[in-house]
């Protein structure tokens, strides 16, 4: 949103490998975005397309082996997080950079009350005694909409809902007042009318801390709602990236086109057969040479399966802060 | 192709699924969990009835007690003419090739130490006597029909993709030509460019064979599209049963109001309306608030809510409402159905 600010997080041409038994696996294959204070970048991409390891990459969050992050950079504020000491990462994950997982019930641990587990970062990376941890983590779980907090913080996981488990998980996140916090599939395991309520409490908040957020999903609607810029991920890289009323308005990428042509309106027009996508997604066996999405594709051309196409902008704005697709068919111009 | 005077395929009426709660020492039984408590409905034949509601609410339940999958409480189930939910084992196992289930999760229905072919022709060993020839016949036939490679027919379930499994799991329902499909959440499990070739799948078949559906989901947008009618549960209980078109465009009841308005939808301008959100959780099934179960956190709630609860009767034509906004108890023009109902909540 703000627009000049240096962005807080500015990752560069990051690039992960899985090596397994079969071979390598090109998890993520050069991606760079960047954020900035404030605002929500949503990343949607079906399963395997990469969008969860370019963020667990990010922090380090990944068993290595099998996965190795090969090339790139991550700079939050000054430091490049791929070069700095486990201990140096481990400071800063908690702290700097918070993180929501899918499944809260799988996230939290089950043997320690909710009070416990949010005062853990807090005593950790803001040195706090007891009593101070216990006042902030009373705080935070009436920040996240929690009732009848203080007596709460007693409670084991088990003894909450779902839905009041991510908010618990989203008060741990925020805990230590993070500058970027990445929420993989928050919503994704909760009901319509309990993902509607952490949205809505996800957007004040934003409002309240003016953190960043990176919102990882694989829900258009949710992006609709909630994202600022969209970057749309297939087999491992960055298809396209846009401000969301562009991307939704004015796809530019074949893949994001035919995405949001499958999904069946609410209201409005009911088509009488749904669109589909022929195909399946790309096994990333090899460094790509080509197009991933080429075999799916409806426009793919000669060309298409000889290089893989580079991001480039289709607007005035500079490469990665306007509109940019990755894609050798896709129409240039104002109106696509 | 749907004859809405025709006698119905599928009848529910009452049915009730309660799971005993056993506690204390002596293990004795202080519960119930009403999972399904009171459910009624019909499915024309060719006709899709989408059933939505929220984790909990009871509607893979529904399902399962549908082909009895579990004894059911109490109601009936008649299905052709016959009361599944009273037959005996023999007559049951004669009646199962009528009805069919494809479930959720593909990976964890299909067996994995069984060939693809295999899995699809053992519901013609169990229940017809063909010959391993004639099935193998079959099985292809099946396998051409949901889409999938006939060279495929030796390979194990771990061999495919999500979307393809779940074709496999259709074909093994297709295998002894049923009438009657209950599809418990078909697609949730599958990514979302696959989600819509399942869904074709579905329709297409239907066209071709004539099938009816109970198409189980939480995908509102998806059961827009793939129902005739549409049934919202709540809490064990039907919420609202209306035609498709007439429940997206104005939802009568306000459990399905909040629930279609919490849609996401993928379009940046409609996507940040003012939506309604429903504070607090759904109640748990083993203690339901008095009254009606919607009570809680209904945002037109009423004194007499928590006392009654409210019956699931027509309102409208075609559209049956359990709800007091629509009964004279609750409301004093109602007759006046379609006026917005609010008020008579707010004034109290």
């Amino acid at each position: 949103m703000p627009d000049g600010a240096a962005p807080v997080l500015d990752v560069r041409g990051l690039k992960t490998v899985f090596r397994t038994r079969g071979g390598e696996i090109h998890a993520v294959n050069s991606v760079s975005f960047h954020l900035k204070r404030g605002e929500v970048l949503g990343v949607v991409g079906e399963s395997g397309s990469g969008k969860s390891v370019t963020m667990m990459s990010l922090i380090g969050l990944l068993p290595s082996p099998p996965a190795e992050v090969r090339e790139g950079s991550v700079l939050l504020g000054d430091s490049d997080l791929l070069k700095i000491s486990p201990e140096d990462l481990r400071q800063i994950r908690g702290a700097r950079v918070g993180f929501v997982f899918q499944d809260p019930m799988t996230s939290l641990n089950p043997v320690f009350t909710v009070g416990m587990q949010i005062m853990e970062p807090l005593r950790e990376h803001m040195g706090m005694d007891k009593r101070q941890a216990e006042a902030r983590a009373a705080e935070l779980l009436e920040l996240v909409g929690i009732p009848d907090a203080r007596k709460r913080l007693k409670s084991y996981p088990h003894q909450f809902s779902g839905g009041m488990r991510q908010r618990v998980m989203i008060a741990i996140a925020l805990a230590c007042n993070p500058d970027v916090l990445i929420a993989d599939e928050p919503t994704t395991a909760l009901d319509v009318t309990i993902q509607a309520q952490i949205l809505e409490l996800v957007k004040e908040l934003r409002q309240k801390l003016g953190m960043a957020i990176i919102w990882i999903t694989h829900d258009l609607g949710v992006i609709a709602n909630i994202a600022d810029r969209v970057m749309v991920m297939y087999g491992g890289q960055v298809a396209e990236h846009a401000p969301v009323k562009d991307l939704f308005a004015h796809p530019r990428h074949p893949y994001t086109r035919a995405l949001l042509k499958t999904i069946p309106a609410i209201t409005g027009h009911r088509d009488a057969r749904l669109q589909v996508i022929e195909g399946q997604p790309p096994i990333l066996s090899a460094a790509p040479t080509a197009c991933p999405f080429r075999a799916r594709c409806a426009h793919a051309m000669e060309v298409c399966s000889r290089e893989n196409p580079q991001r480039h902008a289709v607007d005035d704005a500079p490469l990665g802060h306007g509109h940019d697709v990755a894609c050798h068919w896709a129409p240039e111009g104002a109106d696509a | 192709m749907r004859d809405l005077q025709s006698e119905p395929l599928v009848q529910v009426e009452d049915l009730k699924m309660h799971f005993p709660i056993y506690s204390g020492v002596l293990r004795r039984h202080t519960g119930d969990v009403k999972a399904v408590d009171g459910v009624s409905f019909t499915i024309q034949p060719g006709e899709t009835l989408g059933l939505v509601g929220e984790s909990g609410c009871g509607k893979s339940t529904v399902g399962r007690a549908l082909l009895r999958l579990y004894e059911p409480t109490a109601g009936r189930v008649v299905i052709e003419g016959e009361d599944i939910a009273t037959l005996d084992a023999e007559a049951l196992r004669l009646k199962r090739p009528t009805m069919q289930m494809v479930f959720q999760d593909p990976q964890a229905s299909l067996n994995p130490r069984m060939t693809l072919s295999a899995i699809i022709a053992e519901p013609m060993v169990e229940h017809s006597r063909m010959t391993a020839d004639e099935r193998q016949a079959r099985v292809f036939e099946l396998m051409d029909a949901v889409g999938l490679n006939r060279r495929f027919a030796n390979r194990y379930p771990h061999e495919f993709s999500g979307g393809q499994r779940q074709r496999i799991g259709i074909a093994r329902a297709l295998a002894l030509n049923p009438k009657f499909i209950v599809c418990d959440e078909p697609i949730a499990a599958l990514d979302v460019s696959i989600q819509a070739q399942v869904v074709n799948l579905l329709e297409d078949l239907q066209d071709k064979l004539g099938l009816t559906y109970l198409f189980i989901s939480h995908d509102l947008s998806m059961v827009r599209h793939i129902a005739d009618r549409v049934a919202v549960m709540y809490l064990g209980r039907i919420a609202e049963l209306s035609p498709r078109d007439a429940l997206y465009d104005q939802p009568l009841h306000p459990y399905a109001e909040a629930l279609l308005s919490a849609v996401n939808e993928p379009d940046p301008n409609r996507a940040r309306r003012t939506r309604i959100i429903l504070k607090g959780d759904v109640p748990s099934p083993a203690n339901p608030p008095a009254g009606c179960s919607f009570c809680t956190r209904c945002p037109k709630v009423m004194d007499i809510c928590h006392r009654d609860r409210p019956e699931l009767a027509e309102v409208q034509p075609g559209r049956l409402v359990a709800c007091h906004l629509y009964t004279a108890a609750g409301s004093t023009g109602a007759s006046e159905v379609n006026e917005p109902p609010i008020q008579q909540g707010a004034t109290q």
